[in-house]
């Protein structure tokens, strides 16, 4: 019992910290556009090193399209950092456009609502660039930006990822 | 140098909060608190062990509202060389963590400083030290010093 309750308080001191780091933004910028940028950049520096952890851990095997990629994002990537697994879907025919849908998201946990006269706050965005972060250390170029979020009021939470430059396998090379 | 004074306290702030929501959700499930040592005793143990997944090593006390506690492997540090180059970032990792206790002591009805200091080893030539050589890694020891100046407590 003693174990599951450290483990639940580990959790919230992550959730905590995201908050308190949100909110301090908020206090450092005043437009939602400079917050959503910040949280970006972090991400993008959380990104490039995480990948690393990510490889090391997971031993994933080469992947030969952007659909097993966004696979492995959405059922391995987050589901040992968050916790969490978004289902997958496709939004166009050459398969370069995806989608990740978020039904639970523990980071936002503790919040109920955006702050006044922050409507444009994607309060999770530094996931984004996380995402983006790490895919340019494997030599894949991409966009990722919220799609929808719950907490503007979306009924999901969306996180949609375009990869920007056709895979060339010989450039994709795993790390050990 | 500015930048670097500013940067300190937005972390110590940012730190209180959490301290303050972190003991929030913990003391759901505790039971009252004898007093300011039994506090400063679930800080050095439950609390640091859920952030920290270790104990605070030393704890030691004038019994007139000064606390020491010593982390003899503070784990937001370990990963960072012992050579004097890093001692002025270590200050920020440390920050965040002084604030984590304040905000910890403030929401169970204390008021504190927190303080801390990290007394570094003298540093080790570079050998490519990694996890299996037999040799120690050089240690930071922070200590953190909580000296309250207002004895106050709300006993839940």
């Amino acid at each position: 019992m003693g174990t599951m309750l450290r483990l639940r308080h580990n959790k919230d001191l992550f959730v905590l910290t995201y908050g308190a780091l949100v909110a301090q933004l908020c206090k450092d910028y005043e437009k939602d556009e400079d917050v959503n940028k910040y949280l970006d950049k972090m991400g993008y520096g959380i990104g490039t090193r995480l990948v690393e952890d990510f490889l090391a851990r997971s031993c994933v095997r080469r992947c030969h399209s952007y659909s097993e990629i966004t696979d492995i994002i959405a059922q391995v990537a987050f589901k040992m950092y968050l916790g969490i697994t978004p289902s997958v879907t496709c939004n166009n025919s050459s398969r370069t456009e995806f989608s990740l849908i978020l039904d639970k998201n523990p980071l936002v946990e503790f919040v109920e609502e955006l702050p006044a006269g922050r409507s444009s706050l994607c309060y999770c965005n530094l996931l984004c660039g996380i995402i983006r972060g790490a895919l340019e250390m494997v030599h894949l170029a991409a966009d990722v930006t919220f799609l929808q979020d719950r907490l503007k009021g979306d009924r999901v939470t969306e996180i949609g990822i375009t990869f920007l430059r056709k895979l060339d396998e010989k450039k994709y090379r795993r790390k050990k | 140098m500015k930048e670097n004074g500013r940067c300190i306290t937005k972390l110590e702030n940012m730190g209180f909060r959490v301290g303050q929501g972190l003991i929030e959700r913990f003391t759901k499930d505790t039971a009252r608190f004898k007093d300011e040592l039994d506090i400063m005793k679930f800080i050095c143990k439950d609390f640091w062990t859920t952030v920290f997944k270790k104990q605070i090593d030393n704890l030691r006390t004038n019994h007139q509202g000064i606390y020491v506690l010593q982390d003899n492997k503070f784990r937001l540090l370990t990963q960072m060389s012992a050579g004097k180059q890093y001692l002025e970032h270590a200050s920020k990792y440390l920050a965040f963590t002084c604030g984590l206790i304040r905000g910890g002591l403030s929401n169970l009805g204390i008021k504190s400083i927190v303080t801390a200091e990290v007394s570094s080893m003298p540093a080790y030539p570079d050998t490519g030290l990694h996890p299996k050589t037999p040799r120690s890694q050089p240690e930071l020891k922070p200590r953190v010093r909580c000296s309250t100046n207002c004895a106050t407590q709300v006993l839940r």
